[in-house]
C-alpha cells in the first residue's frame, strides 16, 4: 500500500504521522514550498528576528527518516486519476494507492488595478516572507490592505522595523466581521497605540499606482486619497488552493469538495485542510475551515479514516486564538459578531480598556454558548466542558477561579467581573466567588481540577 | 475618543513624539559610557608601577595575622594560628632571601615583576623543609597579595576615582542604556531582532564577549596576580564592609553581584508586563546581594565563619570538607546552627520545597548561578541546543556529576572520620582537588558563564550542576509542579522552545496537548510569556493528572482510540 500526500503543511504532516503510528504502508509526502514541515503561523516571528526559519520546524530533520516517511521536495503538476499517478515538475512520476490532497490556501486578490506590481504581495508562504524581506529593504512607507488576522501580523512585522504603515481596512472596526463591536474597538485602540501605524477604517482601496520601473509608488483609496508607499501587503484573507485539481475530474467549488470523511468524488482520493470545502457542513458551521487547529484536527481524523475506522469528522466545540500586538484573544464556543436570536451577552471590560471578558448565554436557560476574552487566558478544557454541560452564566462567574489561566501573580479580574455582574443585576441574587485565587493560591492546595 | 481623533497621520505621530529621539540618544550615550568604563577597567591593569620592599613582603605574608591573632587568642583557633604564624615567619625569611635583587627596584611592567617574583617564590620553596613548604596554592596566594601590595603609582593614588571611572561608569552606562526602553517600547514581549543582532545570535560580538568572560575566569581562578590592580581597586570597599583587604574572591563577589543587580534592572524593564518575572528577578537580586555577598562578608568581619546560607550541597561541594566542618564545629552555637541548617536544606528543604513548587524555588528564585543566568544571561537564553541529542548528553552528564560528587563527598567524610585518606588505593584528597578543579572551577565558572554567548545561559545548570540533578529528580518523580498545556491552542510556532534556556523542546509537548514535566525545567516562566497563544501555565497542583495523556488519539493493540476530549 502506498499513501501519497500532496502538501507538507500541518494537515498533510499530521495525517502522515498518525497513519505511520498504525500502518506500515509506504508513505510519501510531496511538497514544493519547503523541504521540511514548518510552522506557517510563525512567519511573522522570523521577520521580526524572534526566530530563524530552523526554529519554526516542529520536528528535527532526522524525524522523517526515522519514522520512515519519504519526503519529496517537488511540485505536483498533474494527477492521473486512472493510472493513479502523480506528475512532478522535476522528478519522475510517483504512483499511489491512496492519495491525500492537502494543498492549503492562496492569498485573495480582488482584481484591484496594480495588484501585480513589484512590491505588492500577500503573505502566506515562506517564499512570500523572503520576498517581503526583499521588498521592505530601505523603504520609508508601506501600506496594508485588508484587516484580518494576517493583516495585523504584517502591521506588527513592519512596526518592528520602524516602517510607517498606512493600514486600509474596509470594516467599521477592526475585523468586526468576526469580532463583536467592543472587542473590535479594543483592537483599533491597540493598533493605534503603536507609533507609525495609521489605521484607516471604512476605507476601500481603489488602485495601486506604479512608478516608471513598474514598482508600486502609491495606493489610492476610493475617496481619492493618494498615499505614497513603496510596499503594499494585500491581506484580505485566503482561499483554498485548488490550482492542481481545478481542471481535473475532482469536483471543486470554492475548495475541493469533500464530505465529512474527507472523501472526494473519486475513490481513494481524499482531501483535507485549508483546501477543502465540506459539502455537508452543518448550518452554523462554515464549509471551509482555514486554521492551524482545524488543519491538525482534520489531519488526525483523516488518518483514522485512512486506517480503516470510518468515523465522521467533527471539529467539536469551536475554539480559536490570536494576538493583536500585545493583546491576546481566545474564543470558545460561538461568539458571532452579531448576537443571534435568543442569545444574550454579558460583557465586562477593564478600566484600562485592554482586558475584557464576554460570555454569551441562552436567554431562557442561561446556558453559556460562547466565551470571548481579550488580554485574559482561559483554560480550554474547562471552557469546553462548561459549554458542553450547558453550565449557566452565573455558574461560570462564580467559578471563574477554575477557568482562569493567566500566569501566577498576575492581576486577578474575578472580583471586578463578578462585582460588575452584581451591579448590572441589583435585583438578582448577588453572586459570590466560589474559589478565591489569593496570594496563598500560589500554593494551590485547594485546586482540585487543573487540566 | 472619536475615530477621527484617533486617526492621526504618520507625520503627526512621529512629530508628536519628541521623547523618542531624546530617549534614543540617552540609550546610545549610555552604551558609549559603558564601553568607556570597560576600557578604563581593562586599562587600569596597566596603571601602576611595582616596587617590592620589606614592608610589602611583611604585610602580604604575615601582616593581617597580628590582628587576627590578638582577637582569636581566647578561642580554640589560637594555637593553630600561632603555629601558622611561625610557619609564615619561616616562609617569609626564605622568600626575603630570594627576592633581594628585586628589592627597591621599580618595575613598570607587571609581567616582568610577576615573572621575577614567581621565580623567587619557587626557589624559596625549594629551600623550605617539608612541613613549611608553600606548595603551589600558597605560592599563588603570595604572588597575588605581594603584587597587589607592591603596586604604586597612579592607580594606587586614585583607587576610588578609578573604581568609579571603570566599574562605576560601566554600571551607570549600562543602566542608561536600559532605562530609555521604558519610553521607547510598550510593555510586552521584546524579542524583536534578537536573531538580527550579532551580540545575541551567537556570532562575532558574541564570540568576543564569550572570550572576554572565559579569559576573566581563567585569570581569576589561576592567575589572579595579573588582576592585582583590580583587586586593589576594590580594597576601599572591602575595608568598608569587613575591615580587611580584598581578595580576588571579594572582587569576584562584587562584580557578580553588580552584574545581577544591573542586569536585573534590565529584566525589570524588559518584563515589566509580567509580575512573575518581576518578582523572581527581585528575588535573585535580593538573595545574591544579601545572602551570597553581604552576609558572608559581615560574618567574617564579626570573626564568624564565612557562610552562604542559601548555598546547598552538592552545589556547595566543599560543605563537608574537613576544614569547613572543623571551622563550623569550632565556631560555637552559630557554627553548629550553620551545620544543622546546611544539612536540613539538603534532606528536608530540597525535597519539601521541590515537592510543592518544583525546582524553580531554588534555580530561578534563590540560586546565585541561576541568578546570574537569569539576569546577565537572559540575552543569550535562545542559544541553548534543543535537539534530542543534546537532551541525551545532558542527562548523562548531569547525573554523572551527581554520582561523582556523592562519591567524592563520601570519600572526604570517610577520611574525616577514619583519618585514612586512602580508599581502594585512591587518595580522597586527589579526588577532591580534581573535582574542585574540573567541576568547581572549569565547568561551573569558565564554561558555565564563559559559554553564555555560545550555548545559552544555563550551560552549567543544565549539563553540570549536581544540585540541579538532585532537584530535578524530585521534580520529575515527586512534585506538584508542571507546566500545563492549554488543550489544543498550540500553533507550533516554536517561540517556547526557542526561548527555553534549558533547551527543552516545549513545543513537542504543547502541540500534542501534553503537560510539560521535565526534570531540567527551572521554571523561569519565559516559555509561558513568549507563547503568543496563551498555551502554557506554570503551576503547582495535585499530582493526579500531572502527566496527562496527549490529547490526540492513542494507539493501542486493538486499534486506534480517540481520547475522550477529542472524541467530541
Ligand atoms: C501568516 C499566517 C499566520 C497564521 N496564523 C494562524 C494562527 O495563528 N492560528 C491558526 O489557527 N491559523 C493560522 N494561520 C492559518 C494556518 O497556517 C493554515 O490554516 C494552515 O497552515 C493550513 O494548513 P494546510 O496543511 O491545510 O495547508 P498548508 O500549510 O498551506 O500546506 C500546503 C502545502 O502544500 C504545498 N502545495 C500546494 N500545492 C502543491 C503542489 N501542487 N505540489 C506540491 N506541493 C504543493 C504548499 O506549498 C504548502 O506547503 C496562519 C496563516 C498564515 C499565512
Ligand atoms: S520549560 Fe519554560 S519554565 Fe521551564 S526552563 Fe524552559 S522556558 Fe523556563
Ligand atoms: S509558543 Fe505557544 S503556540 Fe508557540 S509552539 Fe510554544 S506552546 Fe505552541
Amino acid at each position: 500500500m502506498h499513501l501519497a500526500i500532496i502538501g507538507n503543511g500541518v494537515t498533510g504532516t499530521t495525517a502522515a504521522r498518525y497513519v505511520r503510528k498504525v500502518k506500515d504502508w509506504e508513505i510519501t509526502v510531496i511538497s514544493s514550498e519547503t523541504e521540511h514541515f514548518f510552522s506557517r503561523t510563525a512567519l511573522m516571528y522570523i521577520y521580526m528576528g524572534h526566530m530563524k526559519y530552523e526554529h519554526t520546524k516542529p520536528y528535527e530533520d532526522w524525524f522523517w527518516g526515522k519514522n520512515d516517511i519519504n519526503l519529496v521536495y517537488d511540485h505536483v503538476t498533474d494527477i492521473n486519476i486512472h493510472k493513479k499517478e502523480l506528475k512532478l515538475r522535476d522528478g519522475s512520476p510517483i504512483g499511489y494507492d491512496k492519495l491525500v490532497i492537502a494543498t492549503g490556501s492562496n492569498t485573495n486578490k480582488f482584481g484591484w488595478p496594480g495588484q501585480n506590481l513589484d512590491g505588492v504581495q500577500g503573505l502566506y508562504s515562506y517564499p512570500d516572507l523572503k520576498l517581503m524581506e526583499e521588498n521592505t529593504k530601505d523603504i520609508n512607507r508601506a501600506a496594508i490592505v485588508g484587516g484580518g488576522l494576517i493583516g495585523v501580523e504584517v502591521a506588527e512585522m513592519l512596526h518592528s522595523r520602524n516602517i510607517p504603515v498606512t493600514f486600509l481596512v474596509r470594516e467599521t472596526n477592526y475585523w468586526d466581521n468576526a469580532l463583536p463591536k467592543e472587542e473590535a474597538q479594543m483592537v483599533n485602540r491597540e493598533i493605534r497605540r503603536h507609533n507609525y501605524i495609521d489605521l484607516h477604517l471604512e476605507t476601500y482601496l481603489k488602485e495601486i499606482l506604479a512608478d516608471d520601473n513598474g514598482r508600486v509608488r502609491a495606493v489610492v483609496t476610493e475617496n481619492g486619497d493618494k498615499i505614497p508607499c513603496q510596499f503594499v501587503a494585500l491581506t484580505p484573507g485566503v482561499h483554498p488552493n485548488i490550482e492542481l485539481v481545478e481542471d481535473s475530474d475532482i469536483a471543486t467549488n470554492r475548495g475541493i469538495l469533500v464530505n465529512h470523511f474527507f472523501e472526494t468524488n473519486h475513490e481513494d482520493i481524499y482531501a483535507a485542510g485549508d483546501c477543502v470545502e465540506f459539502t455537508d457542513a452543518a448550518e452554523d458551521a462554515p464549509p471551509i475551515e482555514q486554521l492551524w487547529y482545524t488543519g491538525r484536527k482534520q489531519g488526525e481524523a483523516l488518518a483514522r479514516i485512512l486506517c480503516g475506522e470510518r468515523k465522521k469528522y467533527d471539529r467539536g466545540i469551536w475554539f480559536n486564538s490570536a494576538k493583536f500586538f500585545n493583546i491576546e484573544w481566545q474564543t470558545y464556543g460561538g461568539v458571532p459578531p452579531q448576537l443571534p436570536e435568543g442569545i444574550d451577552t454579558f460583557y465586562w471590560e477593564h478600566d484600562d480598556g485592554r482586558h475584557s471578558m464576554r460570555i454569551n448565554f441562552d436567554e431562557q436557560d442561561r446556558a453559556i454558548s460562547g466565551i470571548n476574552v481579550m488580554g485574559i487566558r482561559l483554560r480550554h478544557m474547562v471552557c469546553e466542558q462548561w459549554i458542553k454541560d450547558g453550565k449557566s452564566l452565573e455558574y461560570m462567574l462564580q467559578n471563574l477561579g477554575d477557568v482562569m489561566f493567566d500566569p501566577e501573580f498576575s492581576e486577578k479580574y474575578e472580583h471586578a467581573i463578578i462585582d460588575y455582574y452584581n451591579q448590572l443585576n441589583p435585583d438578582k441574587e448577588q453572586l459570590k466567588l466560589k474559589r478565591e485565587r489569593g496570594l496563598f493560591d500560589i500554593f494551590q492546595f485547594r485546586n482540585k481540577e487543573t487540566a | 475618543m472619536k475615530d477621527q481623533d484617533l486617526n492621526r497621520t504618520i507625520d503627526e505621530i512621529t512629530d508628536s513624539n519628541p521623547g523618542h529621539t531624546t530617549a534614543s540618544a540617552i540609550k546610545y550615550i549610555g552604551l558609549g559610557l559603558f564601553f568607556v568604563g570597560l576600557l578604563v577597567f581593562l586599562g587600569s591593569l596597566m596603571m601602576n608601577d611595582y616596587k617590592l620592599t620589606n614592608q610589602v613582603l611583611q604585610k602580604s605574608i604575615v601582616g593581617d595575622e597580628q590582628q587576627s591573632q590578638s582577637s582569636a587568642q581566647g578561642g580554640s583557633g589560637g594555637g593553630a594560628s600561632r603555629a601558622g604564624k611561625s610557619k609564615k615567619m619561616i616562609q617569609l625569611s626564605a622568600i626575603e632571601a630570594e627576592v633581594q635583587p628585586m628589592l627597591g627596584k621599580t618595575y613598570t611592567s607587571q609581567f616582568a615583576f610577576i615573572s621575577d617574583l614567581r621565580t623567587a617564590l619557587a626557589t624559596a620553596d625549594e629551600t623550605l623543609t617539608n612541613e613549611n613548604k608553600m606548595y603551589s596554592y600558597q605560592q599563588g596566594q603570595y604572588l597575588m597579595y605581594i603584587t597587589k601590595a607592591a603596586g604604586t603609582g597612579f592607580l594606587s593614588d586614585n583607587l576610588w576615582l578609578l573604581f568609579w571611572l571603570s566599574i562605576g561608569l560601566g554600571c551607570f552606562g549600562a543602566l542608561m542604556y536600559f532605562l530609555p526602553k521604558l519610553w521607547l517600547t510598550l510593555p510586552g514581549i521584546q524579542n524583536d531582532h534578537i536573531y538580527h543582532n550579532p551580540a545575541t545570535k551567537g556570532k562575532t560580538i558574541g564570540i568576543i564577549m564569550g572570550s572576554l568572560l572565559i579569559g576573566f575566569y581563567v585569570v581569576l581562578y589561576w592567575y589572579p596576580e595579573y588582576i592585582a590592580n583590580w583587586i586593589a581597586m576594590v580594597d576601599p570597599i572591602s575595608y568598608a564592609i569587613k575591615g580587611e583587604e580584598a581578595s580576588q574572591w571579594f572582587l569576584y563577589g562584587l562584580l557578580y553581584t553588580l552584574a545581577i543587580v544591573v542586569m536585573g534592572v534590565r529584566m525589570f524593564i524588559k518584563y515589566r508586563h509580567s509580575t512573575y518575572h518581576m518578582i523572581r528577578t527581585g528575588s535573585v537580586m535580593f538573595f545574591q546581594t544579601a545572602f551570597a555577598f553581604l552576609i558572608p562578608e559581615i560574618l567574617v568581619a564579626l570573626n564568624k565563619p564565612y557562610f552562604d546560607f542559601k548555598n546547598i550541597w552538592p552545589l556547595h561541594y566543599d560543605f563537608f570538607y574537613d576544614y569547613s566542618l572543623n571551622n563550623l564545629a569550632g565556631s560555637g552555637s552559630l557554627g553548629l546552627f550553620m551545620l544543622v541548617w546546611g544539612i536540613a536544606l539538603i534532606i528536608i528543604g530540597v525535597p519539601v520545597f521541590t515537592y510543592f513548587y518544583g525546582k524553580r524555588w531554588y534555580c530561578s528564585w534563590v540560586c546565585g548561578c541561576g541568578g546570574l543566568a537569569e539576569t546577565m544571561g537572559d540575552p543569550h537564553r535562545q542559544l541553548s541546543d534543543k535537539s534530542l541529542n543534546a537532551w541525551k548528553i545532558e542527562r548523562w552528564m548531569v547525573h554523572s556529576v551527581l554520582v561523582l560528587v556523592v562519591i567524592m563527598t563520601a570519600g572526604v567524610l570517610y577520611t574525616y572520620w577514619t583519618g585514612s585518606s586512602n580508599v581502594l588505593g585512591v587518595s580522597t584528597y586527589t579526588v577532591r582537588s580534581w573535582y574542585g578543579f574540573a567541576i568547581g572551577s572549569v565547568f561551573a565558572g569558565v564554561i558555565g558563564v564563559g559559554f553564555y554567548p555560545f550555548m545559552g545561559n544555563r550551560v552549567w545548570c543544565r549539563f553540570g550542576c549536581p544540585l540541579a540533578a538532585y532537584l530535578g529528580l524530585v521534580q520529575r518523580f515527586k512534585s506538584r509542579f508542571r507546566i500545563t498545556t492549554n488543550g489544543g491552542q498550540c500553533i507550533s510556532c516554536g517561540n517556547c522552545s526557542t526561548y527555553c534556556e534549558m533547551g527543552i523542546d516545549v513545543r513537542w509537548y504543547a502541540q500534542r496537548g501534553q503537560n510539560i514535566v521535565r526534570s531540567s525545567c527551572v521554571g523561569c516562566g519565559v516559555c509561558a510569556s513568549v507563547c503568543p497563544r496563551g498555551v502554557l501555565k506554570l503551576e503547582n497542583g495535585p499530582e493526579e493528572g500531572r502527566f496527562n495523556e496527549p490529547k490526540a488519539f492513542t494507539i493501542t493493540d486493538d486499534g486506534i482510540e480517540m481520547n475522550k476530549e477529542m472524541a467530541a
